[in-house]
């Protein structure tokens, strides 16, 4: 089953090796990982994105909780959520692909962000399934390069994660 | 220009960040440093030398430094305190920081770092300690700013005390501990993302009253946690209160007197017939402060697949240890101690009493397990056997004594052969089964409890990993007794190669010993070979007789014995080999 964990972290040195640290010592899967420090600069949040039984993503939060720099750990899976990843990708687009090219990206809401004679840079924020399913209309030719965030979330409604 | 002011300054005489350190070691009570010096912590040990209420204790490798320091916590339950220097000092320490982690020993490792500048240049004995050293401590830290020192080391002691102990390592770059601050300790810290659950949760308690009163085959499971919790007291109450049988785990032996006829000996892969059928088969099985692991209920699906309507209560103050290989019905998180004394409490208070019909019955059970005598071995053998040797070694220190071991056979045989009455008297590596702790284990005892008697029960392979200590035990007069079961092999491997590698003894003999006698002489301390039975006893009785000298006890015991019961790695708890079975 896939979890996203929503962890704050102290803002310290070494708080991010702790965490990844703890996964690749007990053998857990990381499928992203995104961090940046929150409103309060003390602390940062993270969110991870991991697969596992049940048991395994109970020990994982657990294993988090323990950490001396971790503050809060939540499983947003277990309730509802929005999950968001952005994507950069860099695509050929010359010729008669082009116009075709500006098109699929409006379908699935891109936005242009950089453009030459030859390429597109495409901006799209969306789930992950999102994402994958843009890369899936294209051209496997026409893409040149793809740049991917990782998953960050959040939970629904006027629940919030707090120190 | 705004003056920007240090945290802490307000108050306090100005020291530098070495003579900080020492005085953090002092306000919380440290009696002892076990450590090694080196360039990185040159400052430290200049602030050290000018004063006198905080103990340096010289080993003579920084491996023999941690394990010391651990000795000392395992004993005392107050924290073992190290110092090393940078690079290979820090590296030399590793394999003791990692034992104390496994064991949940309250430690606080303080080490040298090259100076802050330097740092990231591959500078002379420079290596990234917090890196290093980051999966195998509670916590460690970095101190860049001397501002910062005296809080950092008082963080440092409340995490390594505080909630599931363990050992927090602060690193010291050399141009921190020469700056100067302010000096406040501080009396208290609060760690917003640091708050371990204490107090065990009522309604979880009760529910747990319950199973054990409505239990039909009850068993009571105490690990190391008991002894860390100081929880014996509690744990020998409740075994009594209600009458279940009790087993310890190899870290929790002596949380109750083995002499209580409700203790049915130590469980695991070298536990007793009764101790680990009793687990397999009971139908309510409480856990205090124990961790269910492979070297004790073996394979887990085994052990849950064979009794699946056992019902199991799990206190332990680190809620990752509860459901973590064996599923619990029943979690309560939060100190032993408490916890069990709210459940007797409670249990008291009630009008309900055991079912003594069916625990009549279950004790009938038990008493058909203990009679197949599964420690018997063979006294009357010409060549002295290991196992009566420690029956030996336990008369002769009337049961009283520390009793430190390596790793190997000769733990086994100790755990099992001498029976512990109280906590804390067995001092051994159980998570990470490091050998060469015992002797500086030994020595850690033997400086908290001077007027102890102090056994290092060793082997001729363990005692030579750190073998280098007997020199600090000459220095700082520790008369430690070393009890060496020599039978010329690596004997817990060799061991395994008989039962599972077909007699192919792969480089588990040692073809060229020391003579231990002139070894320990050479150090400046007694020797004395022991080769037949009939002598084992004067010998011991001699060396703890000589009060203030270190003795070498060479025993020259028989090659081929094997611990048993033994639980194959890997199968049910139930699946034991017996010395009979062969």
């Amino acid at each position: 089953m896939r979890h996203i964990l929503s962890i704050l972290v102290e803002n310290e040195a070494g708080a991010l090796s702790r965490v990844a640290g703890l996964f690749s010592a007990r053998g857990y899967n990381i499928e992203s990982l995104t961090v940046a420090p929150t409103e309060d600069a003390t602390m940062s949040r993270m969110t991870i994105v991991t697969t596992g039984s049940e048991e395994i993503v109970e020990q994982i939060t657990k294993q988090l909780n323990k950490l001396v720099d971790v503050v809060k750990v939540v499983d947003l899976s277990e309730g509802r959520h929005i999950e968001r990843e952005l994507m950069l990708v860099k695509v050929r687009a010359a010729g008669k692909d082009r116009e075709e090219m500006k098109r699929t990206a409006d379908i699935f809401r891109g936005r242009i962000i950089d453009v030459t004679d030859k390429s597109y840079t495409i901006e799209l924020t969306g789930t992950t399934d999102k994402l994958d399913a843009f890369l899936e209309a294209l051209d496997k030719g026409a893409i040149l390069e793809t740049v991917r965030t990782g998953v960050s979330g959040i939970g629904r409604g006027e629940w919030v994660l707090k120190a | 220009m705004e003056l920007k002011l240090p945290p802490l300054a307000e108050t306090g005489e100005t020291l530098t960040g070495a003579e900080i350190a020492i005085r953090c070691l002092s306000e919380e009570g440290v009696e002892f440093v076990f450590g090694y010096p080196g360039g990185a912590v040159l400052f430290i040990y200049d602030a050290l030398f000018k004063q006198k209420k905080v103990k340096h204790i010289l080993v003579r490798h920084e491996q023999g430094a941690l394990h010391a320091a651990d000795g000392y916590a395992r004993a005392t339950g107050r924290p073992g305190v190290a110092l090393v220097t940078s690079g290979p000092g820090v590296t030399n320490a590793v394999t003791g920081i990692a034992t104390a982690y496994m064991d949940s020993i309250p430690m606080v490792v303080i080490t040298g770092q090259v100076p802050t500048r330097a740092i990231g240049e591959d500078a002379f004995q420079e290596c990234d300690t917090v890196g290093i050293t980051r999966p195998c401590v509670k916590h460690n830290f970095l101190v860049k700013d001397v501002n910062e020192l005296a809080v950092t080391i008082k963080k440092a002691f409340h995490i390594a005390t505080t909630g599931r102990p363990g050992p927090v390592l602060v690193d010291i770059p050399k141009d921190v501990s020469q700056q100067t601050a302010r000096f406040h300790y501080p009396d208290k810290v609060h760690l917003r993302s640091y708050s371990p659950v204490v107090k065990g949760h009522g309604g979880q308690i009760k529910k747990a009253m319950q199973l054990l009163l409505d239990a039909k085959r009850p068993m009571i499971y105490v690990g190391g946690g008991a002894v860390l919790g100081e929880a014996s007291q509690e744990v020998t109450e409740l075994v009594r209160l209600l009458d279940f049988p009790c087993t310890n785990t190899l870290m929790g032996l002596g949380s109750i007197p083995a002499s209580d006829k409700r203790f049915v000996g130590m469980l695991g892969m070298h536990g007793t017939v009764e101790a680990n059928m009793a687990m397999q088969n009971c139908d309510v099985l409480l856990a205090v402060g124990a961790r269910f692991d492979d070297r004790v209920i073996g394979n887990p699906a085994h052990f849950a697949a064979g009794n699946p309507s056992r019902k199991i209560v799990h206190i332990d103050v680190d809620p990752s240890s509860i459901s973590k290989r064996v599923r619990v019905d029943v979690p309560i998180v939060g100190h032993v101690k408490d916890v069990l004394t709210e459940l007797i409490a409670l249990i008291k208070a009630g009008k309900e009493k055991p079912d003594a019909a069916a625990l009549a019955a279950w004790w009938a059970q038990i008493a058909t397990w203990r009679a197949k005598d599964c420690l018997k071995y063979d006294r009357a053998s010409p060549i002295i056997k290991p196992q009566f040797v420690i029956e030996k070694l336990w008369e002769v220190t009337k049961g009283d004594a520390y009793v430190t071991s390596d790793v190997g056979q000769h733990q086994m045989w100790a755990a099992q052969f001498y029976r512990f009455e109280k906590p804390r008297r067995w001092i051994n590596s159980g998570g990470l089964g490091t050998m060469g702790v015992g002797l500086p284990y030994a020595m850690g005892v033997k400086l908290a409890f001077p007027e102890a008697d102090v056994a290092c029960v060793t082997g001729e392979a363990s005692i030579q990993m750190c073998i280098q200590e007997l020199s600090t035990c000459k220095q700082y007069h520790l008369p430690v007794k070393l009890v060496n079961l020599n039978n010329r092999y690596m004997g817990m491997v060799r061991q395994w190669q008989e039962f599972f590698h077909g007699n192919r003894y792969a480089e588990s003999y040692m073809d060229a010993l020391p003579d231990f006698v002139k070894l320990a002489e050479a150090y400046g301390h007694v020797g004395m070979k022991v080769e037949k039975p009939g002598d084992v006893e004067g010998a011991l009785r001699e060396a703890f007789a000589l009060k203030d000298r270190l003795v070498f006890l060479d025993i020259i015991t028989d090659q081929t014995e094997n611990v048993f019961p033994m639980v194959p790695g890997g199968k049910g708890m139930s699946e034991m080999i017996l010395a009979e079975d062969l």
